[in-house]
């Protein structure tokens, strides 16, 4: 079988992220990037489907600048097998990287797409859905188990009321949760050996997906700062206090 | 051969998020039980820390010094009991048989080196002997196709894991000094060695140095290191490049301390302000920057120069002397800024500060560093190479 696995370059969730003066967005300036943690669920995931012995190939895919291949580097230290950067300076949509997923999709023609629930910069948490839309296959979204049984795909989901086990016929879209497992730390020899693991390189036009934004950004601000509590001596002044301010 | 950016970078990038994630929280917990807990050992083998400085060949990374410098920062950033672990395997306790090692040497140790599955140390320290390899009394004396060696080796890191041991001793006792002093690699389970219990220390909780002694204990001549008498050779080219490597950690520490430094004194308030906007403050954070920054640039300037075939005795003994006393001070002012917080175990300053004592001592004291480079001077003024 084989699996591709969408990388997203973000901003590293270790960086306190701060508002850019003019509120356009958030300043991306000498910020550390790294993969987004959900991505690296799902190239973990495929990379142990790999060593179980059920999948034969990985393939990771950025749309992204070019530092973007540092992520696909990354992935291929963990194990992927070959990375596709497709080279944008733009900042493409869930529909536009649905779309082009797609196209990769048609010439790849993995059995399993194995892509993180969201990533952190937007928390758009689309992509997944769409492309499941656009190629009419089955999805199981929020994975917290993913196991392969006869050409079938069991996907155990976090939902609202517990969990939901879905049955997908391949080829099928899997989108990763938090606790599907643990990421490894890339070892050393392998990040040096994936320097040598190939990485073609695309752009969104080589798809004749249109990248424009459909979306514009009217403001981003800081969210606002907590202010400090009251004190109060008892349960009768605080129930008073909240009846006061009509919360009660 | 120049290392790929990209790479040494990702590296980097992979040893401090380890370091960040992995270490640190358990820095305590280390300081208290003494013991680097087996999870992270196994993590750091996965990891390939044990062949940083192991030729790919055998398994290793083959990290030129100047990226090997770079690694050994990032992992002084944390208590120095972590880079412990591996240290010996990374530096000292196999560089001899990397760099004077024969094939068949190199194929029976260096992959379990590199994999962390054999742990080497380096036996040179004697009771009545260190620095000064030419006065060292244990005997290595040809018997055959063995060599029979008796002695006593003292404060030896990792001793008491290690499978392996690099050993300087005395194969021609007649000829005093540094050149009747051979290398052997001897295997801990040869019969006649023995281990002594871990030394009670001041700081490195989780590091461990033991006596290791010697009694007939019989090694193949195929366990000589280069040739008979060359002991000494091998030693100090050993310890050029751990000197290098020590003052990396050292430093690594040194940035470690002022980000907490300058961390606590935004935060703590003193006099309706915090202390960072006190110019008395200031100046101990200044200077600690300022030393830190120059013994980076040492260290750097002499890995690189070793990488491009110099001989760096006196660069690596002035970077090992500057390093390490300016760790000393900067230990110190951490202390200093964080007041009573400093002295207390809980902030963890106090065992930084314990820690970092170590380094001034050994790889060489920093007045055995003073000599060597007052040595390598004259030297180099009578060959008229100042």
């Amino acid at each position: 079988m084989k699996v591709l696995v969408p990388v997203k370059r973000v901003i590293d969730y270790n960086v306190k992220v701060r508002v850019k003066s003019d509120q356009s967005g958030v300043d991306l300036a000498n910020v550390k990037m790294s993969m987004n943690p959900f991505d690296e669920i799902s190239v973990e995931e495929a990379v142990r489907l790999k060593e179980k012995g059920a999948v034969e190939e990985i393939v990771v895919v950025s749309i992204g600048p070019q530092q973007a291949q540092e992520t696909l580097r990354t992935a291929l230290a963990m194990g992927a097998d070959r990375g596709i950067l497709i080279k944008t300076d733009d900042n493409v949509e869930p529909l536009a990287v649905a779309k082009i997923l797609e196209k990769v999709i048609g010439e790849e023609s993995p059995e399993l797409v194995i892509l993180g629930k969201q990533a952190i910069d937007d928390d758009s948490n689309q992509t997944g859905q769409m492309l499941a839309a656009l190629l009419d296959w089955p999805q199981g979204t929020f994975a917290s188990e993913v196991i392969l049984e006869d050409g079938k795909i069991n996907v155990t989901r976090e939902i609202d009321g517990g969990l939901q086990t879905l049955s997908l016929q391949t080829p099928a879209i899997v989108t990763t949760d938090l606790r599907l497992n643990e990421p490894r730390y890339a070892s050393l020899p392998n990040i040096m050996k994936a320097k040598k693991k190939p990485i073609d390189e695309k752009s969104p036009g080589d798809y004749g997906v249109d990248t424009a934004a459909r979306l514009s950004v009217v403001k981003v601000t800081e969210p606002p700062v907590r202010e400090a509590g009251e004190k109060v001596e008892d349960v009768s002044e605080l129930v008073t206090k909240l009846k006061a301010k009509g919360a009660i | 051969m120049a290392f790929d950016a990209e790479i040494r970078q990702a590296l980097i990038d992979q040893v401090r998020r380890f370091v960040t994630e992995k270490c640190i929280p358990l820095e305590n917990q280390v300081g208290e039980t003494d013991e680097v807990p087996q999870e992270i050992v196994d993590e750091m083998k996965q990891l390939g820390l044990f062949g940083l400085a192991v030729p790919e060949e055998f398994g290793g990374l083959g990290l030129d010094m100047e990226t090997e410098c770079l690694v050994a920062l990032e992992l002084g950033r944390t208590s120095p009991a972590f880079r412990s672990v591996a240290g010996t395997n990374i530096g000292i306790g196999s560089q001899a048989l990397v760099l004077f090692g024969t094939p068949a040497q190199k194929d029976k140790w260096l992959p379990g080196i590199a994999a962390g599955d054999l742990i080497s140390s380096f036996a040179l320290t004697e009771p009545g002997a260190g620095s000064d390899a030419g006065s060292l009394t244990t005997k290595a004396i040809r018997d055959g196709d063995h060599y029979v060696l008796n002695g006593t080796k003292r404060y030896i890191t990792n001793a008491n894991k290690a499978d392996l041991f690099t050993v300087m001793a005395r194969t021609a006792p007649d000829v005093k000094g540094p050149k009747g002093v051979s290398a052997f690699v001897v295997e801990r389970n040869t019969p006649g060695v023995s281990v002594g219990q871990p030394e009670k220390k001041m700081g490195q909780q989780g590091a461990h140095v033991c006596d290791v002694i010697f009694e007939n204990a019989r090694v193949p001549v195929e366990n000589l290191i280069g040739e008979e008498g060359e002991g000494f050779k091998v030693a100090m080219s050993v310890l050029d490049k751990g000197r290098l490597h020590i003052s990396a950690v050292a430093t690594g520490m040194s940035e470690r301390l002022i980000k907490e430094m300058v961390t606590y004194a935004s935060e703590r308030v003193q006099g309706g302000k915090p202390i960072i906007d006190h110019q008395l403050i200031q100046a101990l954070l200044a200077d600690s920057q300022a030393e830190t920054y120059a013994a980076r640039c040492m260290i750097m300037d002499a890995a690189r120069r070793r990488d491009a075939g110099e001989n760096v005795t006196i660069l690596a003994s002035s970077a090992k002397l500057f390093a390490t006393e300016a760790n000393g001070k900067v230990a110190d002012r951490a202390v200093q800024v964080f007041g009573g917080a400093g002295y207390i175990t809980d902030y963890g300053i106090e065992r930084f500060y314990r820690d970092a004592r170590i380094f001034r001592l050994y790889e060489g004291t920093s007045q055995i560093q003073q000599i060597i480079i007052a040595r390598e001077l004259k030297r180099a003024a009578q060959a008229d190479q100042l």
